[in-house]
């Protein structure tokens, strides 16, 4: 399986939907496109239609409209066990009954491959994992993490050019989800697979992902690199949702030329860039980094806006201060600083100004 | 295992359910002659005497008394059973032995010990009926068979046959369809080439038989079609023609002759009600009662002439009585010694015979 | 730590009351096993007394029947002190002739008559006839008892008596498989037209096998769609399932009456379909197939429960595993879900075997004679022939039979693995 054409998408979404009841939309028009070698991450939270898509892709969900296509060929028709792609399943899906080599050898047996050359395939894939030595254990005999390089290990013994992964960390500790986030990275740019990543952790989207699509409501928010979708959110919902984040309700008074100001709730004029608002006198929510948030003036570019903040609560977290302040109006607005060299403790009850540079302040909809 | 277990628990819980006084345990035949007797006996008695008359159904009554005497839980007061197990239980020591010359006399004053039709009391049982057991058709679908010998003729008569499970009445008609003289039957029988005689016979129809057990089968195997004819009790017949008028007739020809008596199983509960009750039961008056219900023939001679109208009220009971003469000619009676004897061996050998395909 | 001192020197350690730890432990340990067990009595108490009891007592009538020895002792113990073919002389005769008046006024010489007649067919009458008249018997014996009747003189009645004259035998059991003794007491087969429990153990255990297999393949797809299925269809099908268990045997017996016979339902269905002519109406009850069909009927959920248990735990995600690893469907099935569902399928098939081994009320009613199985032997001389010890000798191989199919399957499969819902 080769891309034809040079610009066409390795796996394509066009206009695709899914109903499971004929009554509500679990996926709605869903547009998609996924370079061949790309790891592409599907991130949102859960019921937002993410593993509807990967089974859609997989072949054990059928559309209810729309079109899906691999390497330009339409496979809305094609059954699961003719796509050729991998898949590495949340609960890993080992089957219990065969050996950890049977498992791996059970994708080139259905292919009809040659003993040695299963066995030599079978010995790659599991040196690749790092579980030479646990070809004859049963999967119960794993612990979670053996067993999820298994999963691993199986789902790519036969050499798709395309591997779907729904949650496939989520049941293991943080310390080896961590260390398997990098595996699984490191086996990707190997490899060059492409690979469909589904998770609800924004962090381990972030990491290691070329592109994020945000879900939500079946929709995508924003398909973009981490650090776009970090530092340029395309709406409130993927502000919110990725990495923590500060929200002034106001209304817009000016607009022109890329840059607005907002009037907040306690009539405090601030300066911000205009995302999802056209027009003087919508209602929009500003949203704030709280590591971008200054209170020191010398660090603030000259002439910037400041606001009043009342410090509700100072927390120690070792490598930064978290401070908790009242601003316009909302108690919990914080305020992120680096535990560097003669930085202040804030004590409650201090009144200080804070402000930022205007680009870190973007203008969203008001939800 | 598990049978013997579920009858040892069966048995008690009715044992310890029939405890109560003032109840007679009645096990009969069930169908349209347990009707018979909850009319002519049960029914008066319980207004009589106040006692309260549980009547019970069994295939066969005879067949629970001794697993309830040797399991020593016995519940039952009185029983209805063939002569032949009668004798056999009584061997045994089942049966309680009765006073018999407690029995009063007939209407007539005949003393009770002549009054009864011969073979109809013994000393541990009274006779109540003389029955029949007979060949029964359909007159809707052609067959019309005359002898016992058409009975195994599949040419001339094609289709299922319904017979009662057991070697009794099968090997007796299967003979007497192979051309035994009634009078003959009981010698053939008691030799071992006899048997084999009887069972070739039976081998020629073996495929096309349904066997029945309970009285209240064959009137419903003739009346679905499931069988073109049967074997079958001649009153079960009787009352179905009568009361659901069903096209049944009988064939009357070597009928079986046999009784059904009133036992009391050793060590029933109400010894002494039970026996009570069977001196009421069969006095004159209420064995000519049973025949307005059924159309068997009573026990006592004296009874005979006090034998009206069926309970419609317009049907003459003679015709149908197996006891009328025009049909006793060429009758067998039950040789009831030979099945106390044989009855174990050769209804070993018919299991085998039935088994074996 | 303090208080938990260790005694160094005579290395015990020692509870905070200075008892050695493992007494404390055990006495701590002995009060919950206590407890445990009175938990557990009644159960226990209720399996003895339903379960163990019985069973021992059936075991122990198969190889036991007293009957002879209890109402002729004396002749018992004549039989017991001479060497096998012995000539009855004139005093063990006196004696017998005494206990046959005796037995017949007790009215317990048709037991003993029955006793002797099931080892050697058609003797019952000997005893009987004897015990009328025996009371006006005369010496010489011998020439009496021959005058009543020949056979009295027939060297294998004295050969049977002697046999039944210990009230422990093996016999029961060489009858259950269709085996009796000759004159000299060597085994043999007894005569082809009185052969009847192997051919039925045969036919039980074959039938009872054919019935396994139909529910295994009824109820296969039935639990599959329990367990896939969304909740309300679900439980929708699983009354269906669970419907024979709710109705009364006579109703369910009288239902397929209603359905099965000749001019039934589904005859008169096909005919009038004109699938099968008027004439070639099938047979469908009161032989084997009224056996296999009804029984295959009751037994169903005995096989669809354990199946729905262990399918229930089957996660969806394997044969998906399985299909996006390249396996066709049918493969995938095979290869990942069957073998998942063996447990179910273990435990289903022994549980429907073993009921069907044992049942005997729906063959009684709808399987006319060739659905007879071994059970109605059973029940027919437990109720009928009232030959209890061969009952028991006849349920005790069915026994035998079972237990050593529940071995053969913990060998090959593992009772561990068995999954019963
Ligand atoms: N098989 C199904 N039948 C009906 N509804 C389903 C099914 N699978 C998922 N859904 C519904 O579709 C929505 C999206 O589910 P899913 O794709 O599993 O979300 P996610 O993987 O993002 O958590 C949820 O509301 C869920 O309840
Ligand atoms: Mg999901």
């Amino acid at each position: 399986m080769a891309v034809e054409r040079g610009d066409a998408a390795f796996v394509a979404f066009e206009h695709v939907q899914k109903s499971y009841d004929g009554e509500t939309l679990v996926v709605k028009d869903l547009n998609l496109s996924i370079g061949k070698g790309e790891f592409l991450t599907m991130l949102g939270p859960s019921g937002s239609g993410k593993t509807t898509c990967l089974m859609m892709l997989a072949g054990f969900e059928t559309a209810t409209h729309g079109e899906i296509r691999l390497a330009g060929r339409p496979i809305n028709n094609i059954p699961p066990h003719k796509r050729g792609i991998g898949m590495v399943f949340q609960n890993y899906a080992l089957f219990p009954h065969m050996t950890v080599a049977e498992n791996l050898a059970f994708p080139l047996q259905v292919r009809n491959l040659g003993k040695a050359e299963i066995e030599a395939k079978i010995k790659r894939a599991l040196d690749m994992v790092q579980m030479g030595r646990f070809g004859g254990r049963r999967p119960a005999q794993l612990s979670g993490g053996q067993q999820q390089r298994i999963a691993l290990a199986r789902a790519l013994v036969f050499e798709p050019e395309l591997v779907l992964m729904d949650e496939p960390l989520g049941a293991l500790d943080k310390q080896l989800r961590e260390h398997m986030q990098f595996e699984i990275k490191h086996l990707h740019d190997a490899l060059g697979v492409t690979v469909v990543y589904v998770t609800h952790d924004q962090s381990e989207a972030l990491t290691m992902s070329d592109r994020v699509a945000v879900f939500n409501d079946g929709r995508i928010q924003q398909l973009a690199p981490p650090e776009e979708l970090y530092e340029r959110p395309a709406n409130s919902f993927v502000a919110q949702f990725i990495g923590e984040n500060n929200t002034l309700p106001g209304t817009v008074e000016t607009i022109a030329d890329g840059a607005c100001t907002v009037r907040l709730a306690g009539g405090e004029l601030i300066e911000a860039v205009p995302v999802n608002v056209s027009a003087a006198g919508e209602r929009t929510t500003v949203s704030i980094r709280p590591e971008r948030v200054e209170f020191k003036p010398e660090r603030l570019p000259p002439g910037a806006r400041t606001v009043e903040a009342e410090v509700l609560e100072f927390i120690y977290m070792g490598d930064t201060f978290r401070t908790r302040m009242r601003v316009a109006g909302n108690d919990n607005f914080v305020m992120k600083c680096r535990n560097s060299i003669g930085q202040r403790k804030l004590e409650p009850g201090e009144r200080v100004a804070i402000g930022w540079v205007t680009p870190d302040a973007r203008a969203l909809d008001p939800h | 295992m598990k049978r013997m277990l579920f009858l040892t628990s069966t048995l008690m819980c009715v044992g310890f359910a029939a405890a109560a006084q003032g109840e007679l345990n009645i096990v009969s035949w069930g169908g349209a002659y347990g009707a018979s007797q909850m009319e002519a006996y049960h029914k008066p008695y319980m207004a009589l005497t106040g006692i309260k008359i549980n009547s019970i159904d069994a295939d066969n009554p005879a067949t629970p008394i001794k697993a309830q005497v040797e399991a020593g839980n016995v519940s039952i007061d009185i029983a209805d059973v063939e002569p032949s197990d009668l004798v056999r239980l009584c061997d045994e020591g089942a049966l309680e032995v009765l006073p018999i010359d407690e029995l009063p006399d007939g209407a007539d004053g005949t003393p009770a010990a002549d009054d009864f039709i011969e073979g109809g009391l013994y000393d541990c049982g009274v006779g109540t009926i003389v029955y029949s057991t007979l060949i029964a058709y359909r007159t809707d679908t052609g067959v019309a068979p005359t002898s016992s010998a058409d009975f195994f003729d599949l040419e001339k008569f094609p289709g299922k046959r319904g017979l009662r499970k057991g070697a009794k009445y099968s090997l007796e008609l299967a003979l007497m369809a192979d051309g035994v003289p009634p009078a003959e039957v009981y010698d053939v029988l008691g030799t071992p080439e006899g048997v084999d005689r009887a069972f070739a016979k039976l081998d020629t129809i073996k495929d096309q038989v349904i066997w029945w057990e309970a009285g209240a089968q064959p009137p419903q195997l003739l009346a679905d079609g499931e069988v073109v004819m049967t074997t079958a009790y001649n009153g079960r017949i009787f009352n179905a023609m009568m009361e659901e008028n069903q096209p049944f007739a009988l064939l009357w020809p070597n009928q079986i002759y046999d009784f059904n008596l009133w036992v009391i199983p050793k060590g029933a509960p109400h010894k002494d009600a039970a026996w009570e009750f069977i001196k009421w039961s069969t006095d004159t008056q209420r064995l000519a009662d049973q025949a307005g219900f059924i159309s068997y023939g009573p026990a006592r001679k004296s009874s005979s002439p006090l034998v009206g109208l069926f309970k419609d009220g317009k049907t003459e009971m003679g015709p149908h009585m197996p006891t009328n003469p025009d049909y006793v000619a060429d009758a067998l009676t039950t040789d009831i010694e030979f099945w106390a004897d044989h009855d174990i061996e050769l209804n070993e050998r018919f299991n085998a015979w039935l088994a074996a395909s | 730590m303090a208080d938990i001192p260790a005694d160094q020197s005579a290395g015990i350690m020692r509870a905070a009351d200075g008892r050695p730890l493992k007494v404390a432990l055990a006495r701590a340990q002995t009060r919950a096993r206590r407890r445990a067990f009175l938990l557990v009595a009644p159960l226990l108490f209720f399996v003895l007394v339903t379960f163990v009891v019985p069973i021992g007592q059936m075991l122990h009538r198969s190889v036991h029947n007293p009957t002879f020895v209890d109402n002729m002792p004396q002749v018992a113990a004549w039989f017991r002190d001479t060497p096998a073919g012995t000539e009855p002389d004139e005093a063990a005769l006196a004696a017998l002739i005494a206990y046959l008046a005796a037995a017949a006024e007790a009215r317990t010489i048709g037991a003993v008559g029955t006793r002797v007649n099931y080892e050697m067919q058609g003797t019952r009458s000997l005893f009987t006839a004897a015990g009328r008249r025996a009371g006006r018997l005369e010496a010489p014996y011998r020439e009496a008892l021959l005058d009543i009747d020949a056979k009295w003189g027939d060297p294998a009645l004295w050969s049977t008596m002697r046999q039944v004259s210990t009230a422990y035998t093996a016999n029961f059991y060489l009858a259950a498989v269709d085996r009796t003794r000759d004159l000299d007491g060597s085994v043999t087969r007894v005569a082809p037209d009185r052969a009847v429990y192997l051919t039925l153990f045969q036919r039980t255990f074959l039938l009872s096998a054919l019935i396994t297999f139909l529910c295994l393949l009824l109820g296969f797809p039935i639990a599959h769609l329990l367990a896939t299925l969304p909740l309300r269809y679900s439980n929708l099908l699983m009354i269906l399932v669970l419907l024979p268990f709710w109705t009364s045997l006579l109703v369910r017996t009288t239902a397929w009456m209603v359905i099965l016979q000749g001019q039934g339902v589904l005859n008169n269905a096909l005919v009038s379909l004109g699938i099968i002519g008027d004439t070639g109406r099938v047979e469908l009850m009161y032989n084997q197939a009224g056996t296999v069909i009804a029984m295959t009927h009751i037994l169903l959920p005995f096989m669809v429960l354990p199946l729905y248990s262990v399918m229930r735990t089957i996660n969806p995600s394997y044969v998906r595993a399985a299909r996006s690893l390249g396996a066709t469907s049918w493969t995938a099935f095979r290869r990942v879900y069957l073998p998942q569902t063996l447990p179910g399928i273990g435990a289903g098939s022994l549980l429907v075997f073993i009921l069907a081994v044992g049942y005997y009320i729906t063959p009684a009613l709808v399987g006319g004679a060739s659905g007879q199985l071994i059970s109605n032997l059973i029940a027919f001389h437990m109720q009928n022939s009232l030959n209890w010890s061969l009952a028991a000798a006849l349920a005790a191989l069915l026994l035998a039979a079972v237990l050593a199919l529940y071995w053969l399957y913990d060998r090959l499969v593992g009772v561990d693995n068995m999954k019963l819902g």
